[in-house]
């Protein structure tokens, strides 16, 4: 599962730095998407790959060791909100860029 | 009053948020009303600050005073997020609230009115300022981050066009690409230390195992990139003089501290997390800053020499002032950084007159004039007409006022005396070429020599770079007419340099305050021990 998990991120990562080089602004919000997912995984990860054991502790008296880390699910969550509402400006600004300068291209100009 | 100091700590986060949040309800049409909401609430912060910093000023003077600290929802410290106002961050909250109410104020004058939602989006960019200066949780600092960067993103882009928009959207993919990073690092450093306030992290990075160093301090340099993204250092800061170029002025003038949350995140961690008591990893990383900060203050000198436009010669300026920053931290010596603490101080309230002033100064030029001027120097000067005209020119008020005040900032930019500017990089280079004081005889280290060389080179540059400026501003010949600037336009200026003027005046205890506020940095068990044990309101029946 470690495994799997790794390469997927590392693959997520892979596509999204080099769609992030590239020069149209569709490429490159595309690029910046692939890569939050790649860090909402990782971020993920870090909480340690668990299997059926649930984040939200009950009352009493409980052995962590039943459950998994809640933090990370914390952070993802906040990390999606954030990392969804810039994408969404992101796009704006590029609609905004298209408009002024009649190319997608990151510079406002071909070549 | 005691409801007031009990929560001082988090005033300066919910009053923009709750003033930005009443700005959005009002429609653009009663810009007035918006303008004098926001005006008094800047004034507020300004007010709140002060106190803060006062109450800083007292933390470690008396006995069993130590640090403010504010548990969020009063949750027990290291697992609920704290706010924490040292003597640093309540410095840095009054800087950002007096610049705030500079730069509003000359907005009033046009620039609010060219675009919506300007005042909320001021607010809200006030507001992750200062909790990303206030906050001692990883994570908080990340949203934080993100508060401040989404208003920025909307205050860069405020006036549209198709310049401000291009420059907009590489500052926002970068920034993108940086908080990305942000992440990465903060959720390593989780993964090995599993907390994310910083005070537990600094606590416990000693006692980290061998095998997951490597992975904490990976984490660590991944996150101190996010941060010298932000800061500018070469060769991450390419964005920076196109963005704040194109912003408008009083945007630019507020952007001049945007820089210095990056320098605040890296001082803060780094002598935190990395300090004498970090075991193994001590020290890790500021061999890095040393040689950045100095490649950073070398790039942007010679792109100070370079600039054509007097926008682009200030974006270059506050690449120099962050290199200085990165540089003095990553000297590691208490006595450099509480110069470099004075010098930030100086150095953003003298850009931040600058970027208002070129807006001035632009209207009474003639259009190219920037380009034409470096084109004659390249080419030689043949001006030889106008010479029966040495009778007497009459130099209207405004005119001589906004000459003076540019003289002030080159002062200050390029280290003359006898202004702050002087005083702070004295202040850096006498520990520098002294670390152990004066009374000891010692040798002077080889990157002591070149750091210091690098500061008065880039002092020399900035000089070369505005005093041709200024010749072929005011000496020039100028555009038709009187030059329009208006009272609430220059006042903020005045009031920016007066307030440089006044650092010269109280050198004295400001150096005090600045040079506790170093030496707390560079002893941080203090700070980790007020912030662990930082009190959590028992009596819950006592408030209504």
């Amino acid at each position: 599962m470690e495994l799997i998990l790794a390469i997927a991120i590392g693959v997520l990562t892979t596509c999204g730095v080099w769609l992030l080089l590239r020069p149209r602004t569709f490429q490159v919000i595309v690029g910046l998407s692939l890569i939050s997912y790649a860090v909402n995984l990782f971020i993920f990860g870090m909480g340690r790959l668990r299997i059926d054991a649930a984040p939200v502790v009950e009352g009493g008296v409980i052995d962590p060791a039943n459950y998994t880390d809640p933090v990370p699910q914390a952070l993802v969550l906040t990390a999606i909100v954030i990392g969804f509402a810039m994408t969404a400006l992101f796009l704006v600004v590029l609609l905004a860029a298209r408009g002024f300068t009649g190319t997608d291209h990151v510079d406002g100009r071909e070549r | 009053m005691h409801m007031l100091t009990d929560h001082l700590v988090i005033l300066p986060i919910l009053l923009p948020l709750a003033t930005g949040a009443i700005l959005l309800f009002l429609d653009d049409r009663l810009r007035p009303v918006k303008a004098a909401i926001n005006f008094a609430s800047t004034l507020l912060l300004v007010v709140l600050a002060a106190l803060l910093v006062r109450h800083a000023a007292e933390a470690g003077q008396a006995d069993a005073v130590g640090n403010a600290t504010y548990p969020l929802g009063n949750w027990p410290v290291p697992f609920g997020i704290v706010l924490v106002a040292d003597r640093l961050s309540a410095l840095l909250v009054l800087l950002t609230s007096i610049l705030g109410l500079c730069a509003l104020a000359f907005s009033l004058a046009r620039w609010h009115a060219v675009g919506p939602s300007f005042h909320s989006l001021f607010q809200f960019l006030l507001m992750g300022l200062c909790g990303a200066f206030l906050t001692g949780d990883l994570f908080n600092l990340f949203v934080f981050f993100e508060v401040l960067l989404a208003a920025s993103y909307g205050l860069a882009l405020h006036g549209s066009g198709s310049a401000r928009v291009r420059a907009g959207l590489h500052y926002i993919a970068i920034n993108l690409a940086a908080s990305s990073l942000f992440l990465i690092g903060a959720a390593l450093i989780y993964g090995v230390v599993g907390t994310l306030n910083m005070a537990d992290i600094a606590a416990r990075v000693a006692n980290v195992a061998d095998a997951d160093r490597g992975l904490l301090e990976a984490g660590a340099g991944i996150l101190g990139i996010a941060f010298l993204v932000k800061a500018g250092m070469w060769p991450l800061g390419f964005w920076l003089p196109n963005t704040y170029a194109a912003a408008s002025a009083p945007v630019a003038a507020l952007f001049a501290i945007m820089t210095k949350v990056g320098i605040y995140a890296v001082l803060r961690l780094s002598l935190l997390v990395f300090g004498d008591e970090a075991g193994a990893s001590a020290g890790f990383g500021h061999a890095f800053l040393l040689y950045g900060g100095m490649a950073t203050i070398a790039y942007g000198a010679i792109g100070a020499l370079a600039s054509q436009s007097t926008a682009r010669l200030s974006g270059n300026l506050v690449l120099v002032s962050s290199g200085t920053l990165l540089a003095a931290i990553g000297f590691g010596n208490a006595g450099v950084v509480s110069g470099a603490l004075f010098y930030l101080v100086s150095s953003t309230l003298a850009i931040s007159a600058l970027f208002l002033l070129v807006e001035l100064v632009e209207r009474i030029r003639i259009e190219g004039a920037d380009i034409l001027a470096v084109t004659m120097e390249a080419y030689g000067d043949d001006e030889e007409e106008d010479e029966e005209q040495e009778v007497g020119v009459i130099i209207p008020g405004a005119l001589a006022v906004l000459g003076i005040s540019f003289a002030i900032c080159a002062l200050v930019l390029s280290g003359l005396p006898p202004l702050s500017g002087f005083l702070a990089k004295f202040a850096m280079i006498s520990p520098m070429l002294n670390p152990e004081g004066l009374a000891t005889v010692n040798e002077v280290s080889p990157s002591a020599w070149w750091l210091a060389g690098l500061l008065i080179f880039s002092g020399f540059a900035a000089l070369i770079a505005l005093t041709r400026t200024g010749i072929n501003t005011f000496w020039a010949t100028i555009a038709e007419g009187p030059a329009a600037v208006r009272v609430i336009e220059i006042v903020p200026v005045i009031v920016l340099l007066g307030l440089c003027v006044a650092m010269v005046v109280l050198a004295g205890p400001i150096m005090t305050y600045l040079e506790a506020a170093a030496t707390a940095l560079h002893a941080p068990a203090g700070y980790i021990a007020d912030v662990l044990a930082a009190p959590v309101v028992v009596d819950m029946g006592a408030a209504p």
